[in-house]
């Protein structure tokens, strides 16, 4: 393989890499809203959580698709949605930890959400550029359901911070709780550098002033300060993108895959 | 509303508008236990759905592949958008969802029977689907022409819905049953399940029926318990030979000269077990919904006394603006 060869291959490694992560990301944080159907405060917000969850799960499965699509250019070999999502094991996951923290209470997946959907927000805003059509197309749905869903988060971060003081001190500890992850959105590494030179992925640290400022909106709404807590990195500097997970993960994939893996090879 | 001087007009209005199977609105006067029979019947209707929330959502997290999973969330969804139309035609005759649902959590009011049942094998989504869904479109899609406007609306859009749902339940089964032996055995065993209790959730016979013969003068009701059931059964008998698989009644039998399905006696005295609260799931599915509402009480005060702080903080700018 000439040198051109070379770069083009480790361009589509990768692109595959990233569009996995996003993936990745959208379905897991789609699991921890799917768990909370029928646990919601009222029942406004049963309809509203598991709409954010089909939202997310209707991303997770252009993305796994995409990516599986791509891989199989480059391998010849064929990963479906389901072989993506059931049959990795934890460490060839890489979303990032925010999304796999659990649902604590109310205000820690409001916090949660606050955090994730005004990240992806920027992100998809960015990604409608991307010089893949398949992802600018899925980038183009996407910001416009994360627009939702961050409104959504945010409204209730205002209605929490501003209740009563249960609320509010619940609200500030869910926001302390899911803070630490945040570092890792913005993380560079050697597949974002790639993607974004090649024009078909983002510079994550470029989504970050905006992300700040609708955070600072929110919180000033809600009365609440920029939270402060130190970010927690994973053994040796790794995180969720390097397949470096939250205890709870091997929980929520143990649940989420069992019964697919219990039947190899069949059709649902 | 209490029969005034002119109650003797009214009443016969209403007699009328009923007789001559015009909708009753919420504005229009209305027999006290027209009123009362309505808001049970819809009480428990929307108390149905929102239990019914939990047997599938149980299986969310455990969807095998993510269509189905994304076809789930979508039908648990559906059922809480069911829920709150059925609260709100229910606050048109004066009560509030607030106090309906303490009705429910102090076991005061019921919801439906067959949520008692627990949901144990993946199959069992298909099956609630097929059978529970497919008995309650078969009672629901005469409550479409109830004579009760905002009830009959709000059945129109979720029995379309609930259709839906039992088609995708029969698809569900459909691709079990061809699958691998072992799915095979779930669906069938799903079906061994759920089948005797959805021809339960019809009711008593009709010689026992409470509540019949009231609800049938008032065109709330348009066909008896034990004719919908017959329905019911006709329906899924055929139904279960093209899914290839076998409905647990060795009784079943095409009557040519009924031109019905017979089928075998019904066990009412497990119906009557499961009613009183001695089902597999009742204090299960109760304290689930109880502790649901618990836990997001003070969710609900936040936004009472945020809602509250924007209002007078709304009228504070007025008074400066002034």
């Amino acid at each position: 393989m000439n040198e051109r060869g070379a770069n083009a291959a480790a361009t589509d490694t990768a692109t595959i890499a990233y569009v996995l992560r996003l993936g990745d990301d959208a379905l897991i944080a789609s699991h921890r809203l799917g768990e909370l159907v029928s646990r919601a405060p009222q029942l406004e917000e049963d309809v509203a959580l598991a709409n954010i969850a089909l939202d997310l799960l209707g991303q997770a499965r252009s993305l796994l698709t995409c990516a599986g699509r791509m891989e199989e250019q480059l391998t010849g070999v064929l990963r479906t949605e389901d072989d993506l999502a059931y049959l990795r094991d934890e460490q060839q996951f890489t979303n990032c930890r925010l999304v796999e923290l659990p649902n604590t209470d109310f205000a820690h997946t409001i916090a949660r959400q606050l955090l994730f959907s005004g990240y992806a927000f920027e992100l998809y805003a960015a990604l409608r550029d991307s010089a893949d059509d398949t992802l600018a197309g899925i980038a183009g749905k996407a910001v416009k359901e994360l627009s939702y869903h961050r409104d959504h988060a945010a409204r209730w971060t205002v209605r929490l911070g501003d209740g009563t003081r249960e609320s509010r001190e619940r609200m500030k500890a869910g926001l302390d709780a899911a803070w630490p992850y945040t570092d890792e959105l913005f993380a560079a590494d050697q597949v974002t550098r790639s993607v974004s030179e090649a024009g078909t992925g983002v510079d994550p640290a470029r989504l970050r002033p905006a992300w700040e400022e609708f955070l600072a909106q929110a919180l000033s709404d809600a009365g609440l300060d920029w939270p402060e807590t130190a970010p927690i990195t994973g053994p040796g500097g790794m995180g969720g993108r390097d397949g470096v997970h939250t205890e709870a993960f091997g929980y929520l994939l143990a649940e989420m895959q069992h019964l697919h893996r219990s039947h190899p090879g069949a059709a649902w | 509303m209490a029969e005034t001087e002119n109650g003797d007009r009214w009443r016969e209005r209403f007699d009328a508008m009923i007789a001559a199977e015009e909708r009753i609105e919420p504005r229009d006067h209305m027999p006290d236990d027209y009123r009362r029979t309505l808001v049970r019947q819809i009480a428990q209707h929307a108390h149905s759905e929102i239990i019914g929330m939990q047997p599938e959502g149980n299986w969310i997290t455990r969807a095998p592949s993510l269509n189905r999973k994304a076809v789930l969330i979508a039908k648990v969804q559906d059922e809480a958008g069911h829920g709150l139309y059925l609260y709100s035609a229910a606050e048109t005759l004066g009560v509030t969802r607030a106090e309906l649902l303490d009705l429910l959590h102090e076991g005061r009011q019921r919801y439906s029977s067959i949520f008692n049942y627990p949901t144990v094998s993946w199959a069992d989504v298909g099956a609630i689907g097929w059978l529970v869904d497919g008995a309650a479109i078969t009672n629901q899609v005469p409550l479409c022409r109830c004579s009760y406007g905002p009830y009959a609306r709000a059945m129109v859009r979720i029995c379309k819905e609930e259709s839906f749902h039992q088609r995708q339940g029969f698809e569900m089964l459909y691709v079990l049953a061809r699958g691998t032996d072992a799915q095979k055995a779930m669906a069938q065993g799903a079906v061994d399940r759920w089948y005797w209790p959805s021809l339960m959730m019809f009711g008593p016979p009709d010689s026992e029926s409470s509540h019949s013969e009231r609800s049938m003068a008032y065109k709330i009701k348009r066909f008896s318990n034990d004719e919908l059931r017959q329905k019911f059964v006709d329906i899924i008998a055929p139904q279960a030979e093209v899914l290839g698989l076998t409905l647990p009644d060795p009784d079943l039998r095409w009557n040519g000269e009924r031109g019905h399905y017979d089928f075998g006696p019904i066990d009412w005295s497990e119906f009557n077990r499961v009613l009183k609260g001695e089902g597999p799931c009742n204090r299960q599915r109760l304290e689930h919904r109880r502790a649901a509402h618990a836990e997001g009480a003070w969710v609900r005060e936040a936004a009472r006394v945020h809602a509250a702080k924007q209002a007078a903080r709304a009228e504070r700018e007025k008074e400066n603006a002034a």
